[in-house]
């Protein structure tokens, strides 16, 4: 399979799967959103509804997020290691004309996001690192599991605030050149449409960044409650 | 112009007596540069004083001395070419340079470009590339008349866009990757956009590709930096054209 | 001796079909038995190795680049004539074959340029099959200019890198062939000797440029495709690289050098700027479609920014001179006028070598748009290597040496008096009489290569057993050892003066005695000054490093002996032929500023063997007729 060997087939699997997961990224955004009420409920409802889906679907959506997660890593490193090996030595001045920091830092933002996907599913999805507050042992009034507060009971504190916050700029940084380069990768793109889409794609992640942010921020600061 | 002034610069300069050996940086001098002066005339001036001085002088390539034949290769302060909008450094004039400048040159860096001495390097992979499908496969003789095929103007100057690249390699040098997509992608554009290279599209994105990796090119992250690098303004639209035909090849 | 071209007899446009059909064919099966050496991978060499490969000859193909892609052909800008006929405005094979025979002032062959005209049309299919990019119109078909002066539209053009695309559709051709393993290319390879044995050529000595080692290389036939030899004047608008030196060698080694006086000088190119400068830009001759040329009417003006100099203060002199073809006049006169000027004291810029060509004009009456979307990469050129705007100042221009019409002599078949030695392209001296035509260089490398001697050296190897010669032949161990003594002797003088610095030595003999214009006297100046040099060269040159390794000076220091003994011979040459045509002007010969040609006493091919060093070589001579193109004086008044 040259999708699998060759070094642009490699590439095209990864745009898929990083672009399958901004698309998560944006759906579970709007699910978050939730929380500042406009479903009757609010967050705590969306999330009863989430787990009162079957539960293959389930499990085959996590499954099936897992796998892409899985190929987007093992080949961004993969292709990051053979591509260190490309220049085996350095100039002796460097003199960068259009590469970005977001895009030669792309292994480092990716791997924070490894690290701190890991410690969002910890966090709120397995719920273990504070057991106090878990929303599933918490039912709220309704009986749907209480999510905001273990959300607010999270993000009152300062630190981990900081690391969602932390999170989102690392992930702004990977998206701004991650999503025009998803369109580069499986040529859906020219010279006309280039710098609308590098633009488009900055924004986006902007709008993720403002909107992941949002949570914890309004929470610290004491405006959501 | 005042070509009564004239410059002093000091050049760091990569020296390496052949492939093994690990090679460094001498320090030179060039005095009485004008801002006439190419940035090749340059060198010539540098060398003939280490010639009378008994050492051994420069050496890099070159040969037609007016951007085209792609010959030309040394990455000047970091940037190939020395980073002047479509420019190679045979046309790199010393008006881009102030009197008591420094100057670092080197060789293209690239696995797939090994140094042969000083900044002259081996660049038969791209050769390799294009033996791998860069063609259509005509024969000689017997073959239709020129106007049989139509290709309309807008379709013919892309094609001719892309067919500009010269294959000096700046792109791969430039590319911290050390990718050769910029050239591979330019060259199955070109065939790619004109009828003549239907027949044998996918079968030639296919091995060129697998041309790129053998001969040790790195991947591509879009950096962009091969087109900067590139003297004849190749785009990266190019890129995503041979994405696209790569793609269309795996269906096909 | 009277040398016999060889050419068909009979009607013109039967010539090439009758002479297909008579020539021998090489079984198919015995084909890959022969092995066929192609020197250079230019236009000729290239569009060569790759159709004899494919032929299913065992082909070996060797350039000095460190690809075939870059042979210099690379650097022609303007086009390449067929024709086709497409505008519909009068062209044929008939005319094409007219106008080259007329604009190389009737010293080229007929049948050859017949040849060259009939097959001029499949070489645009040829290029167009490869995805040669040529311009096109908006529904779709070939795009033609009128170029050099020519009167009908039949120049095909890919931009301003003609012969870049051409070069990489050859390229592309031969890239095929080498996957296939039909060619078997050595780049980074100097040809440094031809291998005779027992009179026939059988083989190449090379230098490796990387590893320094002497090679010899064995076939039954050696295809000499090396390009020009303009570089004997060391500023030209040739690469750096080009050298006589191939055919130099095969010189030596018995070829007859054909008209080696007759030189092109191109109008248009950017002026010297500096003692340092190395090589002379040229700048496309379209550009005189649309720039008026012209130098100041008083010398005191000359120093002045053009722009304040009044429209009356000018003297536009090939319009004045010229009337019905104005700045459009063929190469050879507008260089010329443009040297009477600056010897006049009239030229402009440094040194006084310059004349302006203006495009004030047709800025004003097309707008400057469209001269930009015309020539804008011209324009950009010019900025980048002068500084100066052309758009808002004149370009200031200079005649410089450009294309070598002479070359090894080979008869009809394009084989050299040295049996199994073949020549094409601008190698050779076939098709273009005294002077060329624009847009035909490329035409004729093309035709040599694709559609010429894939038939005719089938006719010369259907002769010869294949195999005979090997690299073992103590043959080759002898130029083998030659050129390392040879090289050994460069190495060892150690003098005080650089190889650059002869060079730029002689090629100022050579620009100043016999460039543009020549007289008796200038010539036999550079007969004593150049063997005086030579012998200068072989006591005082320096060139440091050894032969066992990548060595620049090493290189140009064998190009340039090569010259200094080049250089007496075409000023011999010069000087023999007593009347002025085409690129060959004598100041004796001229009637108010018109070349003279002399047809009574100057009708042939001057073809010189080599007769020992130091020795006066010996003249050879083709008799030129004209049947069908009838013998009249060029003029373009
Ligand atoms: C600036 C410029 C513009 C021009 N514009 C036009 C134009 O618009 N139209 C037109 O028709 N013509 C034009 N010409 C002329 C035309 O380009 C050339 O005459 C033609 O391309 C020559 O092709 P060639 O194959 O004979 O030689 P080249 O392309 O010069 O190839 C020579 C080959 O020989 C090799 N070689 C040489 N010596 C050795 C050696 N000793 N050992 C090994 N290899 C060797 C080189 O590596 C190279 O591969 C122009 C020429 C110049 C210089
Ligand atoms: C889980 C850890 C992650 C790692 C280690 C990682 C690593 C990488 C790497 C190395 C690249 C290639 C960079 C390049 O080619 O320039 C990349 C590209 C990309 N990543 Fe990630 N990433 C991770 C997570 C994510 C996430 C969570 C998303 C989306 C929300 C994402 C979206 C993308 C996109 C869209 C691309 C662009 C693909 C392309 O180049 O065409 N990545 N990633
Ligand atoms: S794409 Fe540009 S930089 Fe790369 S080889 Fe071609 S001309 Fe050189
Ligand atoms: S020397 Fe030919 S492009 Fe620079």
């Amino acid at each position: 399979m040259q999708l699998l060997k060759s070094s642009i087939g490699r590439k095209i699997l990864m745009a898929i799967t990083g672009q399958a997961m901004v698309l998560f990224a944006v759906i579970h955004l709007l699910g978050n959103s939730s929380i500042f009420g406009w479903l009757p409920g609010g967050i705590n409802a969306y999330a009863h509804h989430l787990h009162s889906l079957p539960a293959p679907v389930i499990i085959g959506f996590r499954l099936g997020l897992l796998v892409f997660v899985c190929v987007h890593v093992w080949f961004g490193i993969q292709l990051t290691i053979e591509n260190r090996g490309g220049r085996p030595q350095q100039y002796a001045v460097k003199t960068l004309q259009k590469a970005t920091f977001a895009s030669e830092n792309m292994i480092w933002t990716g791997g924070l996001l490894v690290a701190f996907i890991l410690y969002h599913l910890l966090h709120f999805t397995f719920q273990v690192v504070s057991p106090e507050t878990a929303a599933l042992s918490h039912p709220d009034s309704l009986g749907n599991p209480n999510v905001l507060g273990m959300v607010v009971a999270a993000f009152q504190n300062m630190f981990v605030t900081l690391i969602y916050a932390g999170a989102m700029v690392v992930l702004f940084l990977h998206l701004s050149h991650g999503i025009q380069s998803f369109f580069q990768t499986l040529g859906w793109s020219n010279d006309r449409v280039q710098p609308f889409i590098t633009k488009a794609g900055t924004l986006v992640a902007l709008g993720l960044f403002l909107g992941y942010a949002a949570v914890p921020l309004t929470i610290l600061l004491r405006i959501l409650k | 112009m005042s070509d009564h002034k004239t410059m002093t610069l000091t050049l760091i300069v990569w020296r390496q007596k052949n492939a093994s050996d690990p090679g460094k940086f001498e320090t030179y001098t060039a005095k009485n540069i004008t801002e006439h002066h190419s940035f090749l005339e340059m060198l010539d001036c540098v060398n003939e004083d280490l010639i009378h001085t008994g050492k051994d002088p420069i050496v890099f390539d070159h040969d037609c001395r007016e951007g085209i034949c792609g010959m030309c290769s040394q990455v000047i302060n970091g940037a190939p070419h020395g980073g002047q909008d479509r420019t190679t450094v045979c046309q790199l004039h010393m008006r881009k340079f102030k009197d008591g400048d420094t100057i670092y040159i080197e060789p293209w860096r690239a696995r797939a470009f090994p140094i042969i001495r000083d900044l002259i390097v081996d660049r038969s992979a791209l050769d390799k590339i294009i033996q791998a499908g860069g063609y259509t496969s005509c024969h000689t003789g017997g073959v239709a008349d020129g106007n049989a095929i139509l290709i309309p103007k807008p379709v013919a100057d892309e094609a001719m866009d892309a067919a500009e690249c010269v294959g000096c390699g700046a792109c791969v040098a430039g590319c911290p990757n050390g990718a050769a997509m910029l050239f591979t992608g330019a060259k199955i554009s070109q065939l790619a956009l004109l009828p003549q290279g239907q027949a044998e599209a996918s079968a030639r994105v296919r091995n060129m590709s697998d041309a790129m990796t053998e001969c040790g090119f790195g991947n591509c992250t879009n950096h962009y930096e091969c087109m900067a690098a590139c003297p004849k303004g190749i785009n990266v639209k190019f890129i995503a054209r041979m994405n696209r035909e790569f793609l269309k090849a795996q269906f096909a | 001796m009277i040398l016999d071209g060889k050419c068909p007899t009979g009607p013109i446009e039967k010539t090439w079909d009758k002479h297909r059909f008579d020539l021998k064919l090489v079984n198919p099966a015995n084909k890959r038995k022969y092995n066929v050496i192609v020197v250079g991978t230019g236009l000729a060499g290239g569009a060569a190795a790759a159709s004899l490969g494919e032929l299913g000859y065992n082909v070996q193909a060797f350039c000095y680049q460190d690809s075939p892609r870059r042979a210099h052909s690379i650097a022609a800008q303007g086009g390449i004539n067929a024709a086709k006929n497409y505008p519909n405005d009068g062209d044929s094979i008939y005319r094409l074959f007219y106008d080259t025979i007329k604009g190389g002032d009737f010293r080229a062959r007929e049948a050859d340029v017949w040849r060259l005209a009939q097959v001029s049309n499949n070489i645009i299919d040829q290029c167009v099959a490869q995805g040669v990019p040529f311009a096109r119109d908006y529904a779709g078909y070939l795009d033609n200019r009128s170029f050099g002066g020519a009167q009908v539209s039949r120049t095909f053009f890919a931009r301003g890198q003609t012969g870049q695309q051409l070069l990489l559709g050859a390229y592309s051709a031969l890239s095929r062939q080498i996957k296939l393993g039909t060619v078997k290319m050595y780049e980074r390879r100097e040809m440094l000797d031809l291998v005779v044995v027992d009179g026939v050529a059988k083989g190449i000595t090379c230098r490796n440029l990387v590893s320094g080692q002497l090679e010899s290389y064995a076939a039954d036939a050696v295809c000499l495709c090396t390009g020009g030899f303009v570089n004997v004047f060391y500023l030209s608008t040739n690469a750096m690289g080009c050298s006589v030196t191939a055919n130099w060698k095969a010189h030596r080694k018995g070829a007859y050098f054909a008209n080696p006086c007759y030189t092109q000088i191109h109008p248009t190119c950017i002026p010297q700027a500096g003692d340092y400068q190395s090589k002379l830009t040229l700048m496309s001759e379209s550009l005189r479609n649309d720039g008026r040329v012209w130098v100041p009417k008083k010398k005191e003006d000359c120093g002045k920014h053009p722009n304040e100099i009044p429209e009356d203060a000018r003297d536009y002199y090939l319009e004045r001179k010229y009337p019905s073809f104005g700045n459009l006049a063929p190469r050879d006169i507008a260089s010329r006028a443009a040297k009477e000027q600056c010897d006049d004291g009239r030229g402009v810029g440094p040194g006084g070598r310059g004349v302006y060509l203006d495009f004030a004009d047709s800025i004003k009456r097309l707008g400057e748009d469209t001269i930009r979307e015309r020539y804008g990469n011209l324009f950009e050129m010019y900025e980048k290597i002068t500084d100066e705007n052309g758009y808002k100042r004149p370009m200031r221009m200079y005649p410089a040496p450009h294309y070598a019409m002479g070359g090894l002599w080979v008869d009809y078949n394009l084989m050299s008096n040295i049996p199994g030695l073949f020549v094409l392209g601008e190698a050779n001296f076939s098709v273009h009489g005294a002077n060329r035509l624009g847009a035909s260089a490329l035409m004729q490398g093309l035709a040599d290569g694709y559609f010429v001697i894939p038939y005719t050296i089938g006719g010369y190897l259907a002769t010869v057993k294949p195999g005979q010669a090997k690299a073992d032949h103590p043959e080759f161990k002898k130029c083998e050892d030659d050129v390392k003594s040879y090289n050994d002797k460069l190495l060892s003088i150690n003098g005080k003066k650089t190889v650059f610095e002869f060079m730029r030595e002689l090629g100022g003999l050579m620009w100043e005695n016999c460039g543009m214009a020549r007289t008796k006297e200038s010539l036999e100046i550079n007969l004593k000054k150049i063997p005086a040099l030579r012998e200068e060269f072989w006591k005082n040159v320096k060139v440091s490093g050894s032969g066992a390794e990548l060595n620049q000076q090493l290189e140009n220091a064998g190009r340039t002996a090569d010259f200094l003994e080049f250089g007496e011979l075409l000023c011999r040459d010069a000087l023999h032929r007593n009347e002025s045509c085409g690129g060959h002007f004598r100041v004796e010969y001229q009637d108010e500023g018109e070349a003279q040609r002399d047809d009574v006493n100057y009708c042939y091919v001057g073809a010189w063997e080599f007769k020992g060093d130091n020795k006066v070589p010996e003249l050879h001579k083709e008799p030129l007729t004209f049947e069908n193109v009838h013998l009249a004086v060029r003029s373009y008044k």
